[in-house]
């Protein structure tokens, strides 16, 4: 809420003003009542790797987190033109590679990529989309600074967090959004649905059939999976569910099968179809890549889209975006040191106490590395992890991330967060719902805001202007 | 020279099958070894959901079997025409960048024994001789013999193992020619051995990437280059992605498989 030089900022203007009249013990009970609204509708996660709690509540905070319209055009602008510059690397990545010709990025880190799926060779998916839905992650470091921190290009989580944010904060303070104006993001699914049918296979009539792919309620997502397929009015199906049917997907029903044009999958690509993958997936749907090669099916986001948010192609996105553009990239690239290089090794190890580590395909904030919160024993342990397989790591410096206040122990206290824009993308254009997920660091000082690893959520508000 | 070729592959279900596909890659593709006069593929007991190109620029058809049946026959026929290269297919290129056929697959990954057999082809002059030796040298160590190995036997255990078929052979010599930096692929096909009109099985090779001449083929299992008795069906980048039948399927019951090859002149 604070400016440099500790004054409030003028987005946080008229919030303040409200927040001052406020009885700090009503904001206490509202901030319980949004834990009990959060628990009766279901919106939980489950952490892998903890027994005890299968499901958990990620932590809500009632301040929202303000940015002015000027802030978000600038911000909305530099996001359109990375996601469409890794649009056209994927296009490019899986035809011609005009970028490996042209030396601008190397081959070898895509000949020798996980993500990189032979399979999409040759292909045009339909419309030319390759990555339906983004969610960039981004933070900012001084006014109008704004990193990108990853891409995730693949299947970007917490939309429904955002949508629910949204809710609770509407239902809990209505008199704040008359005072207010806060654009909406309650447009999101209805967006969603649109852009996905925009970008049906031609051959799907007018009204095309949307699905929502889930691997299932064990998945960690499997709330947001049934919530944006009820949201968007869309089925909601599993692998067992969907077959072949006269040379398309189809899905069983009470009347026989259906047809279904678009499928968001939220399984990964590894086990989106037996057939053609990993042939032991009980999640996927044999057959699928056959019917998405021969063009009957559209599939969100594409297969093999993963190359684009890998972390070693990440450091190369300045070129990418200047490459596919013929712009400057409007949104900064964090410093990156491939590991896999032996010189940026040699410095990674040297300053490892001041760096953040992360593993290549990693996310979630599991097996990365925070430096300064490090200790002597776990710094150690990385430089072993890291000597033995350097190719599997990037490391970044920590940047002074903006602190935005959260209510704690009834009062306002900074804490560092993040911010995931959600961004759809169809023949018919790019289009960015205002705002998106803010994830925070609910511990003093910390700078880990992933859900998985104690970070919780806030509003997120672009005013209007 | 013109070979008539029928290939039929039988599936019978001890049970009625509840659902299954089959990813089918049968039709062969004019090249400088081979023109096709005459093809088609037909399919009993089920249906072509969908045919496409993939990424190696085989037509692949997926079909499906109906709903209830005991017995999916498919048959591919026709005529061909083939040439006598020795066993050049040239500087013929596809969607696929020619790096990638220097990436292992599961089926290739080199262990010790591979990278041991591609000593002598690493950093070779000539290419072209080195490529034959090592097919002499695999063909050499791995006899030819069924019941050692399957569909799923990896090149290393292959060769650890010392016998194999026309399949393994092919993995281990793509696997060695990659572990030295030579481009490689795997190539199913007919083959017309000139003693019998009733063939045993679809076979398979290696075609190496030599600079200059492009792919050349190397039949290790009978000692040779494919001459014009070969007729190349599919590519990959081993047996799975160059398979002339793959399938899946849903359902108890046992399942049983019969292929039978008739190649004449």
């Amino acid at each position: 809420m604070k400016g440099v030089e500790g004054s409030t900022r003028p987005a946080y203007a008229a919030y303040h003003d409200w927040f001052r009249q406020q009885d700090p013990d009503r904001l206490t009970k509202k901030s319980l009542d949004a834990e009990a609204f959060f628990r009766r509708t279901g919106i939980t996660f489950n952490v892998y790797g903890q027994a005890e709690a299968q499901e958990r509540l990620i932590p809500f905070d009632l301040v929202p987190r303000i940015l002015a319209q000027r802030e978000w055009s600038k911000l909305a602008k530099g996001i359109e033109q990375r996601v469409a510059a890794i649009n056209a690397f994927l296009h490019d990545i899986y035809n011609r590679q005009e970028i490996l010709r042209a030396g601008r990025v190397p081959k070898d880190l895509i000949a020798n990529n996980e993500a990189f799926l032979p399979q999409m060779v040759g292909f045009s998916p339909p419309g030319q989309v390759y990555t339906h839905i983004v969610g960039t992650d981004i933070v900012r470091t001084g006014e109008g600074d704004f990193f990108v921190l990853e891409d995730n290009a693949r299947t970007p989580s917490g939309v429904s967090y955002m949508l629910e944010n949204r809710e609770t904060m509407l239902q809990m303070f209505p008199e704040l959004f008359s005072k207010i104006k806060v654009q909406p993001v309650s447009d999101y699914p209805k967006n969603l649905r649109r852009s996905l049918a925009a970008c049906a296979p031609a051959g799907a009539g007018p009204k095309p059939t949307i699905a929502v792919l889930t691997p299932g309620i064990y998945n960690s997502a499997y709330f947001e999976h049934s919530f944006l397929a009820d949201q968007m009015g869309a089925e909601l199906v599993e692998g067992h569910d969907l077959r072949v049917v006269d040379g398309h997907i189809a899905m069983r029903t009470t009347q026989g099968y259906k047809q279904i044009d678009v499928l968001y999958r939220r399984v990964d690509d590894e086990f989106l179809d037996p057939l053609t993958f990993n042939p032991d997936s009980m999640l996927g749907v044999p057959g699928i890549m056959d019917i998405y090669r021969a063009g009957n099916i559209t599939i969100a986001n594409a297969p093999g889209s993963g190359i684009a948010d890998d972390k070693a192609i990440y450091s190369y996105m300045p070129d990418i975006v200047e490459f596919y553009t013929g712009e400057k990239a409007i949104l900064k690239n964090v410093e990156t040191w491939r590991c896999g290089e032996p010189e940026a090794l040699k410095y990674v190890l040297d300053n490892l106490k001041d760096l953040v580590v992360k593993e290549v395909h990693g996310s979630g904030g599991y097996g990365m590395l925070v430096g300064p919160a490090a200790s002597k024993k776990e710094l150690e342990a990385f430089r072993e992890k890291l000597v033995a397989k350097p190719g599997n790591y990037i490391a970044q410096p920590t940047l002074s991330l903006s602190t935005v206040p959260i209510f704690c122990e009834s009062e306002l206290a900074p804490r560092h967060v993040d911010l995931r824009p959600f961004v759809l993308v169809s023949p018919q254009g790019i289009n960015i719902v205002p705002g998106g997920l803010t994830r925070v660091a609910l511990t003093e000082g910390s700078l880990v805001v992933n859900s998985s690893q104690g970070g919780g959520t806030k509003d997120t508000w672009v005013l209007e202007d | 020279m013109q070979l008539s070729i029928t290939h039929t592959t039988r599936y019978t279900y001890d049970e009625p099958v509840h659902y299954a596909l089959q990813k089918v890659r049968l039709i062969p593709r004019d090249s400088s070894q081979q023109r096709i006069a005459d093809w088609h593929v037909e399919i009993n007991g089920g249906q072509r959901e969908v045919s496409y190109h993939d990424q190696h620029g085989n037509v692949t058809d997926l079909v499906s079997a109906d709903i209830g049946v005991t017995e999916i026959t498919i048959t591919a026929s026709g005529r061909v025409e083939t040439f006598d290269t020795a066993g050049v297919l040239g500087q013929v290129y596809g969607a696929v960048p020619l790096w990638h056929y220097c990436q292992p697959t599961p089926l290739t990954k080199p262990g010790e024994g591979i990278v041991a057999l591609a000593q002598d082809l690493k950093g070779a002059g000539d290419q072209l001789a080195a490529l034959h030796a090592l097919s002499a040298k695999i063909a050499e160590t791995v006899k030819y013999g069924t019941g050692q190995t399957y569909a799923a036997t990896d090149a290393e255990a292959a060769l650890a193992g010392g016998q194999g078929v026309c399949q393994d052979h092919a993995h281990i010599l793509i696997a060695a020619a990659r572990s030295a930096g030579v481009p490689a692929r795997y190539v199913s096909g007919y083959l017309m051995m000139d003693d019998r009109v009733d063939q045993d099985a679809t076979h398979a090779w290696a075609e190496a990437h030599v600079a200059h001449l492009g792919w050349v083929g190397f039949d290790v299992s009978n000692g040779q280059c494919p001459d014009e008795r070969y007729v190349r069906i599919a590519v990959g980048r081993d047996y799975r992605e160059a398979a002339p039948i793959s399938g899946l399927r849903h359902g108890a019951g046992d399942e049983s498989m019969i292929v039978s090859l008739q190649v004449q002149q």
